[in-house]
């Protein structure tokens, strides 16, 4: 058993809940209980779907319990066809109906329906959702999809958006423009908008975009065998990965690469003189391997970060983002434990956090800024307008997506400037975000700091044994507050490496030009 | 009853005969009720045993709730503990000692049962009473059953209260127990206004804290503020309580009915009645006559969900004047919903149970002005055309009694309210 509160990924039948729901023409009947529709509402509220996910679920009870439930479940699933007239049927079973065995596979060719029934076989108790999702796909792939005659003029198939993917929705639209500007047609997009008849014309594609390789991988490496597919490897997530990206295709494809970056802003934002207090900002990323591992590249190679700590909490990933993270020079977290994450953050104390929805309340709680860079994102990451993560756009997306929680550098320099004004006191917080301004405390006598000086010099003697010395604090409480933690720490950290007890205003200085960059 | 609402109907729905439907339930476990349940019990930690399923639906129920140091958590069962159940108990032993050492500020510890931990006949009972042992006095540890197989939605608090009763000590006191989790401030509303007419002492299942303990036995009276609490109800009539009857405190008429039933088994006067509950009647009235404008006349169709629908039909048809169509229950318990039954004039459909396809269906064929639903079906049903509220709202939010029936009018006013001002189209 395993402790848990929070957990960034579902069962896996709601992954393939995800791949039903972005697909149409396509019917999920899941053998669950009763309670287990609780699913449903991830796409109608989280995602705002306007239809209901194509699942039948049914929703045995304790009453059913016993030979009743496999009844259950062949009702279910003729009511299902007989209602929704699907092309093709998947079938599987929630973690409960794991384990009363009632092989939901098995008894759905028993029914002989004219249509294709997909038996899915995923294990609650060892996988999750993201596997839930690829499996599922891969599955249907390998039932449908069978070799046929390629399209006359060059295409590829979009692979791995499925519905609540993070911007699957515009990065799909951000793709299909990108390579039109090359002269590839989009043969299929699969999962999301694909029908059953769609999978069957997968093979008439001369390559595939693995657009997301948690969700898509493993068919991609079926097609690769199967039907002679080659796939990218590249994943279009900033204006290098693009470029890379475009260059892959280009070679994929026998067809010279064209970028058309009129409406690329992002660089050029980036070198402004404005983003120069860009510059070495420590950056903790964490996520799904495949954004944090393109996020990693976009926040070190072109806004000028520095990279101080990434994670996945996706264990299929582990290898490629230890790889990635070896790059970088730091330990890669693979853990879908919250706590520990939060521990990691803490530690690290990064000025600026990357992550999931989860990462942005942990940012809350710790006072550092965070953009949301994978799911599992909320309601208000699946926004109205368009803003994809891949390609000329996703470029321009992620720069300001990132930039908007730093305090931007005019305004750093002029609250550095003005730290003493009343407007901009510690506590008055940021102007727009909603934080109600503090008025400042009366001024504190001198004798009055100089005794606030010696019970934080008796608190620290016990902890650290490192004092600060009353002149030095003073001189700290100067620094603006969003740097203060970190020259604390530097100096503390600077004075423990060299054997120093007491911190005074020049020990503070010297650790400042140690750490200077 | 009062001049101003249509003396009880001739006939109720008591003798309708009840649409019976098996099929799909598009609704929520037991376990869903842990989220307002922790919040009303300070002292209290819910630790499901469960599968990541149970784990990933209270996420997705609480919400942004999840990060404020909640008092919740799930026991995932791994691969390991299904192959063997001996050491299921030990794991579990295991889990709590880590949680209790991480919480000492918890004095009760409820393991809540899932479907996979009854499917595989996990004795969380055994576990409870061993662990009371193990850790008495600090923790009291009880165990209930919010398992989908078993629970619907509110019947997860039905199946926590009803597992506080057996441990409640005896008592000759005659005292009147509150059943039911209500928001803090409606509690205090209905126990100032029986206060004020001289009845107590006033009790309350369940207690803010495991310290405010208080006897039970054959002088106890009850009151159920809910209508999911059958269970409960049945627990405390076994330790000797006599149960109120009354219609549940919805709106102007029903507060003013319960609380009547409660004052006569005390023997309040008509006049003492009268001169507590006159001005925030008046309020009430006042608020639920403005609130209720837009409601007027217009058709509601409930899809079952908390086994509140009933009561709220009652409320929406005799106090804001709506015509029912349907009213879905989950389940419906005879005694307990009686009063409202009785109030509730012949016509709608009562449906207990669901076919979630066939009353689509209906519901689409009778084109209802407003559907009560849950959020599965809100926004789909919203893509039809159809108006909805989503329901699970009732259950959160403060609505019970005078002070808060012009909000519950609100809450059914306000998506009519917004789809007239809502104009999106083209001017020509």
């Amino acid at each position: 058993m395993k402790l848990t509160v929070w957990t960034y990924e579902g069962p896996p039948h709601v992954g393939a809940m995800r791949v039903a729901t972005g697909m149409t023409g396509l019917h999920y009947v899941l053998h669950a209980p009763q309670g287990d529709t609780y699913a449903d509402l991830l796409f109608t509220m989280i995602e705002r779907r306007n239809h209901r996910p194509p699942v039948t679920y049914t929703t045995f009870q304790a009453r059913d319990l016993g030979s009743d439930t496999a009844h259950l479940f062949k009702t279910a699933c003729l009511d299902a066809y007989e209602r929704f007239k699907p092309e093709a049927m998947i079938i599987g079973a929630s973690c409960t109906a794991e384990l009363i065995q009632d092989d939901p596979g098995g008894m759905s060719e028993t029914l002989g329906l004219p249509i294709p029934m997909i038996p899915l076989d995923l294990p609650s108790y060892q996988r999750k959702e993201n596997f839930g999702a690829d499996e599922t796909f891969f599955q249907i792939c390998r039932h449908l999809a069978r070799p046929v005659e390629k399209t006359a003029r060059v295409s590829c198939n979009l692979i791995g958006p499925t519905a609540l993917g993070f911007r699957h929705r515009d990065d799909i639209t951000e793709l299909t423009g990108l390579l039109m500007e090359m002269g590839i047609e989009v043969n299929v997009t699969a999962p999301m908008t694909a029908s059953p008849s769609d999978i069957k014309r997968l093979g008439a594609a001369h390559f595939n975009v693995l657009m997301y390789p948690e969700t898509g991988e493993s068919a991609c490496r079926w097609m690769e065998r199967e039907l002679g597919l080659p796939f990218t490897k590249i994943v279009p997530i900033g204006i290098g990965a693009t470029r890379d990206f475009i260059a892959e295709v280009s070679k994929l494809a026998g067809i010279a690469p064209v970028l058309d970056e009129s409406r690329l802003r992002m660089p050029w934002y980036s070198a402004s003189v404005d983003s120069t207090y860009l510059t070495g900002k420590r950056v903790f990323l964490f996520g799904d391997g495949t954004h944090v591992a393109a996020c990693a590249r976009i926040a070190r190679d072109e806004m000028g970060f520095d990279v101080i700590g990434m994670g996945c909490y996706n264990r299929e990933q582990a290898r490629m983002l230890r790889a990635v993270a070896k790059d970088f020079g730091v330990e890669a977290l693979i853990s879908d434990d919250y706590l520990e994450v939060e521990r990691t953050i803490e530690a690290l104390a990064p000025e600026l956090i990357l992550g999931t929805q989860m990462e942005r309340h942990i940012g809350k709680r710790l006072g550092i800024p965070c953009a949301v860079i994978s799911a599992p994102v909320h309601v208000q990451d699946f926004p109205a307008r368009y803003s994809p993560q891949m390609g000329i756009e996703g470029a321009n997306v992620i720069f300001d997506t990132w930039v908007h929680p730093l305090v931007m550098g005019l305004e750093e320099h002029l609250l550095h400037m003005f730290r003493d004004d009343f407007e901009f006191h510690d506590a008055a917080g940021a102007s727009h975000h909603g934080g109600k301004a503090v008025a400042r405390p009366p001024e504190v006598s001198a004798e009055a700091e100089v005794a606030e000086g010696r019970i934080f010099e008796e608190e620290k003697r016990g902890a650290f044994e490192i004092v600060w010395l009353p002149a030095a604090e003073k001189e700290l409480k100067k620094i603006p507050f969003f740097v203060r933690g970190k020259a604390r720490r530097n100096t503390e950290h600077y004075a423990t490496e060299r054997g120093v007890a007491e911190i005074s205003v020049d020990t503070l200085y010297e650790a400042k030009a140690h750490y200077a960059r | 009853m009062t001049d101003r609402f249509a003396p009880p109907p001739s006939r109720g729905c008591s003798d309708t005969p009840v649409l019976k439907q098996r099929g799909q339930h598009e609704v929520f476990c037991g376990l869903t009720g842990i989220i307002w349940l922790h919040r009303k019990m300070q002292d209290a930690f819910f630790l499901v045993v469960g599968s990541r399923t149970c784990a990933h639906l209270l996420q997705s129920a609480a919400g942004v709730m999840i990060f404020a140091e909640p008092r919740f958590a799930t026991a995932i069962l791994e691969e390991t503990d299904l192959a063997g159940l001996a050491d299921a108990q030990d794991e579990l032993d295991r889990v709590v000692g880590q949680l209790l050492e991480r919480r000492s500020d918890i004095r009760q510890l409820f393991l809540v049962g899932s479907c996979p931990s009854e499917v595989i006949k996990l004795d969380l009972s055994r576990a409870a009473a061993r662990m009371t042992e193990k850790f008495a006095p600090r923790v009291r540890v009880l165990n209930y059953s919010g398992s989908g197989i078993e629970t619907t939605f509110t019947q997860g608090e039905d199946a926590c209260l009803a597992s506080m009763v057996p441990v409640l000590p005896q008592s000759a006191a005659r005292e009147l127990l509150l059943v039911g989790a209500l928001p803090d401030v409606v509690e205090q509303q209905a126990v100032g206004l029986l206060e004020a007419m001289g009845v107590g002492p006033i009790r309350v299942l369940p207690a803010a804290s495991v310290n405010d303990s208080y006897g039970i036995g054959e002088n106890t009276v009850f009151a159920l503020t809910q209508p999911f609490l059958t269970d409960t109800h049945a627990a405390l009539e076994r330790r000797g309580a006599r149960h109120i009857a009354a219609p549940f405190p919805f709106g102007e008429e029903g507060t003013t009915a319960w609380l009547r039933a409660v004052a006569s088994e005390f023997g309040v006067s008509q006049e003492l009645f009268d001169t507590v509950t006159e001005a925030p009647r008046a309020r009430a009235r006042k608020a639920v006559a403005q609130a209720s404008q837009s409601l007027n006349g217009k058709s509601v169709f409930f899809f079952p969900d908390s086994q509140l629908e009933i009561p709220l039909a009652r409320f929406l048809t005799r106090e804001c004047g709506m015509t029912a169509i349907e009213v879905g229950v989950p389940f419906l318990h005879r005694a307990v919903m009686a009063p409202d039954l009785d109030l509730l004039a012949q016509g709608p459909v009562i449906a207990e149970g669901q076919d979630v396809d066939k009353q689509l269906d209906r519901c689409r064929a009778a084109r209802p002005d407003l559907s009560i639903c849950g959020l599965g079906l809100a926004n789909p049903l919203e893509a039809e055309g159809l108006t909805t509220k989503w329901s699970i709202e009732l259950v959160f939010t403060p609505v019970h009694f005078y002070e808060q029936a012009g909000d519950l009018a609100g809450l059914f006013s306000r998506p009519l309210r917004r789809r007239n001002l809502l104009k999106l189209e083209a001017a020509e």
